[in-house]
């Protein structure tokens, strides 16, 4: 903080000295979730909009990871500095809300090319950017879960290297195959890889959306975890180590999945799109990446964090922490942004830039999650929502780790999250 | 009037210390039990009164009492392994023997690295498919495990590290104490006829008593104190399954911005220490360590 | 009694070696590819590139700095506060002395580390967050320093302070030029406790810190092998040997002095 603050007077100071009027300060925070190089290209198109907007000084402030941000977020804002602008996780919205620190959107977006600016993004983005009709969050660094297959381990089992299971019951059927065993009965090659560790609900929503659940409401107070649709998600879940034996059975970890897959411990796993590049780079064998296998329908979570605004702005900072967002959106700089970290862009009008065709051309893979977006939901989110999830992942982990029932942890997850959202309806 | 400018030196000299003391230790204890008693303030509602509401929350919280029991069966676990673990190094190492100081740095190594790196090392370890152990049992002709990833191993999991990392660091306290033991002691007992494991038992032991309390009461403040294992090895899961007390608070009140609560769990943490503390004052002979 | 004595031999040993195996693989897999990192080899090829890569992928040369002015800011801090509380105790009679002393005591059992929510609000009041001061304040304070410092003070034999008195010397230069320099070997010994305790620590920094100009080489290698696209054991391990290395350094060159100190400092 000391040394933000010094960064900031010395910006002040170097600003002082230059001839412009009324100059406008912002400050901005953004996390990295991906890699250093992503944290460069942040403040390489921070840079790059302030030499084009004269008046206008962005501070870019690199926050660590997402749990960083937004406890930094708010330790300033509670302190009475918080930044103007930051980026942080879409389902931190009502937790932000709760707070009482967001501006809408909606006040500054006044002219007709503002409003359509708003509209344009992907539906299944902006469910988890809106509420009470109000947009809080502009979508930015957001991915979906893809799964990605292992095409030699498909061949060596008889089964076509080019067609992934669409359905849950090709999931089993192929993972049959494709479960290797020696003579002693010990696995050496799992058919699938759903991790499950950390944040299970994630991966899992993909299940409930296909089976067409839906996990929480748009106002955020209320959840349908005993809905006997995600009950029969959880047992599909359950049951493909379980009754199916095609995946390892007990909690499996979210960051050694990619090296499983490597080592061909597993011939599918599901597992973020922001993992492309490292499976790209590391796969010592051919590799598909295909849409989440539907059931009821097709269906995947998005993830990933959006931008806010923060009240406390003066009505000229907002303005321009407004517009730089409008800015950083644009087509070109969405592309840069994509290319360089992995995250789908938000917006149907990056994928139409020459940049991202080309870069598209050279590795399709990159299509698939922007076409499975159609089928995507809002992440769950909801007030108080890291505890919400948490007691949602503690039923999911109780039940796949044999503990419970699917049926009995859902329903004590629903009474445990209905108290706590009690205060918010 | 010399003596009162006595007491105003010392004081002064103490006052530093007690500035930090009083505001990090005392003061904060205190305040923790006072916060209990109110609400979280959030942003739309400032905190209010509560009174014993976050307790009757506790009793009714079914994690906090399992992450209690896991607390219990970790201290209980780890502390009496560890202590005969280290005992059995000193003794060792307390010998002469081809390769004694390669043994002892084996012993203790583990002590000096911090307990993320450690926990990261053994993350690896535990992997199921190709961790080492799955590498080692595949060899053997035995199944997959997942240690850390089943409710009924994954406190154990997290039990073995802690021991691992602990056991070195208790022997060293073993060791001096075994060097102040005079060899004359021992060697009467022999010329007397006693075998070594009565030498042990009637005479090393007992003169060990003093190190072993002293070394008990260090681990079980360590089993409240030390989770950053957890943070790499479990995330507390799953299901709460390795989860501790002071995880849990971090969680509640840095996860959850939940404040209040997180102050009536660490009124929990405090109990048991004082009752630790006083426990010390009867049990443990103030001549053996306070003179 | 040989075969006793070969029984004991043999288990020494066969515990060292079980003990000394996490930390030989993890050696291991940190100077092979990632390719082997799964299976072992012993003719794998020898590599550095996963050193270089840790080091490329964080910014831990300033985390090597921030936990190097952390250690030594506590280490300074602690040294001067913990000796005149010490003294304070072990040669003067004021009232209240037993109940300060309890409170001393009353550290060793209620650490900083547990109250954490507190001392959280307390840095956030004092606007401190996010420094390196935040990190150290709770700790600066020692009970365990008082303690240890006071016993060796008591231990100094009262002759020679009074020789001095009679030559004129002032109280602190009685403290300076007397007790300090015989209680040389606490100091190693508190100051090695000390900086591994402070170089080792995690959640209080983990809480306090959230910028790469804070963190200390713990929290920074928490975070770097919890990024969110997988894993690479043999970078991780890279960067588990480099961030402990320094210590673990220290301690295989100090070992036998390391020992000694402790048990010099009778700290039984």
């Amino acid at each position: 903080m000391l040394m933000t603050k010094f960064k900031a007077a010395a910006a002040a100071l170097a600003f002082a000295a230059a001839p412009a009027a009324a100059d406008v300060d912002l400050q901005f925070y953004f996390p990295v979730a991906v890699g250093g190089a992503a944290a460069d290209t942040i403040e390489e198109l921070t840079a790059q909009y302030i030499a084009e907007n004269e008046g206008v000084n962005i501070e870019a402030i690199y926050a660590g990871s997402y749990q960083d941000t937004v406890a930094k977020a708010l330790t300033a804002a509670r302190g009475g500095n918080a930044p103007q602008l930051s980026v942080i996780l879409s389902v931190d919205m009502f937790t932000l809300l709760d707070e009482d620190l967001l501006l809408p959107f909606d006040d500054f977006a006044t002219s007709e090319d503002d409003k359509a600016w708003l509209n344009s993004f992907y539906p299944a983005f902006m469910e988890n950017s809106k509420t009470d009709g109000k947009t809080y969050g502009i979508p930015f660094q957001r991915s979906t879960p893809v799964l990605y297959w292992n095409k030699e381990a498909f061949a060596a089992a008889g089964l076509d290297p080019n067609t992934p299971p669409t359905t849950w019951d090709e999931t089993i059927e192929m993972g049959k195959k494709l479960t290797l065993r020696d003579d002693a009965g010990n696995v050496s090659q799992w058919g699938v890889r759903i991790p499950s560790s950390g944040f299970p609900y994630w991966l899992f929503q993909g299940l409930t959306t296909q089976n067409n659940a839906i996990l929480a409401n748009a106002d955020g107070n209320e959840v349908n975890f005993d809905d006997p649709k995600v009950v029969e998600a959880l047992q599909y879940l359950v049951d493909l180590s379980k009754e199916h034996e095609v995946m390892a059975p007990g909690i499996i970890e979210w960051g050694a999945t990619p090296k499983a897959f490597f080592e061909g411990q597993t011939a599918m796993m599901w597992t973020s799109t922001g993992n492309l590049t490292n499976v790209r780079d590391n796969a010592p064998f051919d590799f598909g990446v295909a849409m989440l296998p539907g059931h009821e329908r097709r269906g995947a979570p998005t993830g990933g964090g959006n931008f806010y605004l923060f009240k406390g702005a003066s009505d000229e900072q907002a303005k321009a922490a407004f517009d730089f967002v409008k800015w950083i959106s644009e087509p070109e700089q969405s592309a840069k942004w994509t290319i360089a970290t992995g995250y789908v862009a938000p917006r149907p009008a990056t994928w139409d830039t020459e940049t991202m065709k080309s870069y598209a051309a050279d590795f399709p893979a990159v299509l698939v999650a922007r076409d499975q977006l159609e089928h995507a939901v809002a992440e769950l989110s909801t007030y108080e929502n890291q505890r919400v999830t948490r007691v949602f992942n503690d039923a999911l982990a109780a039940a796949i780790t044999g503990q419970k029932t699917a049926e009995a942890a859902l329903k004590d997850a629903q009474a445990q999250a209905d108290e706590i959202l009690q205060a918010y309806r | 009037m010399l003596r009162t400018r006595g007491w105003i030196h010392a004081w002064l000299l103490l006052s530093p210390a007690f500035v930090f003391l009083i505001a990090f230790t005392h003061y904060p204890a205190l305040t923790t039990l006072w916060n209990s008693f109110f609400t979280t303030p959030r942003g739309r509602r400032p905190r209010r009164w509560a009174g014993l509401d976050n307790y009757d929350t506790l009793i009714a919280d079914p994690v906090f009492w399992k992450v209690l029991g896991n607390n219990l069966i970790y201290a209980l676990g780890t502390i009496p392994l560890s202590i005969v673990i280290a005992l059995a190094m000193a003794l060792w190492v307390n010998r002469q023997f081809t390769g004694r100081s390669f043994v002892r740095m084996a012993y203790f190594t583990p002590t000096v690295l911090p307990m993320i790196a450690v926990a990261n090392i053994w993350m690896f370890f535990y992997t199921p498919g190709f961790g080492l152990i799955d590498q080692i049992g595949s060899a053997l002709g035995f199944g997959q495990t997942n240690i850390l990833g089943s409710a009924d191993s994954a406190l154990y999991g997290v039990m073995a590290v802690t021991i691992w990392k602990e056991a070195g660091f208790f022997m060293i306290f073993y060791l001096a104490a075994l060097q102040t033991i005079p060899v004359s002691l021992t060697e009467a007992a022999r010329i007397e006829g006693a075998g070594s494991w009565t030498i042990l038992r009637r005479v090393t032991l007992p003169l060990l008593m003093p190190t072993t309390l002293f070394v008990s009461i260090n681990a079980v403040v360590n089993s409240f104190r030390m989770v950053d294992h957890i943070f790499i090895l479990t995330g507390g899961g799953p299901d709460n399954a390795s989860s501790l007390l002071l995880f849990y608070i971090y969680e509640v009140a840095f996860r959850f911005w939940d404040t209040a609560y997180a102050a009536t769990l660490t009124v929990v943490v405090l109990i048991f220490l004082m009752g630790l503390a006083i426990g010390q004052f009867f049990l443990f002979d103030r001549k053996v360590h306070y003179r | 009694m040989t075969l006793d004595r070969l029984f004991n031999t043999v288990a020494a040993w066969a515990l060292a070696l079980l003990w000394v195996l996490p930390l030989a693989y993890a050696v291991w897999t940190a100077f092979h590819p990632a390719a082997y990192e799964a299976r072992f080899d012993l003719f794998a090829p020898l590599t550095l590139e996963n050193f270089a890569k840790a080091w490329a992928a964080a910014p831990f040369r300033r985390y090597f700095l921030n936990t190097f002015i952390l250690v030594t800011v506590i280490l300074l801090g602690q040294l001067l506060l913990c000796t005149l509380a010490a003294y304070a105790f072990a040669r003067y009679q004021f009232p209240g002395r037993g109940i300060l002393f309890a409170l001393v005591l009353v550290q060793l059992l209620i650490m900083p580390d547990i109250l954490i929510v507190e001392n959280y609000k307390a840095i956030r009041a004092l606007d401190l967050v996010d420094t390196i001061p935040a990190i150290a304040l709770p700790y600066i304070a020692s009970g365990f320093g008082i303690f240890l410092l006071r016993q060796t003070f008591m231990s100094v034999p009262k002759e020679l302070e009074e020789a001095a008195q009679v030559e004129g010397m002032s109280s602190l230069g009685i403290l300076l030029k007397i007790y300090v320099p015989l209680a040389v070997p606490t100091y190693l010994a508190y100051g090695l406790v000390s900086v591994s305790h402070h170089w080792n620590n995690f959640l209080w920094p983990l809480i306090i810190t959230n910028s790469v100009e804070t963190r200390p080489v713990t929290v920074g290698l928490s975070i770097f092998s919890s990024i969110d696209s997988g894993v690479e054991w043999s970078v991780i391990n890279a960067a588990t040997l480099m961030t402990s290395g320094p210590l673990l350094l220290a301690f295989l060159l100090f070992q036998r002095q390391f020992v000694q100190s402790f048990m010099r400092a009778g700290i039984k």
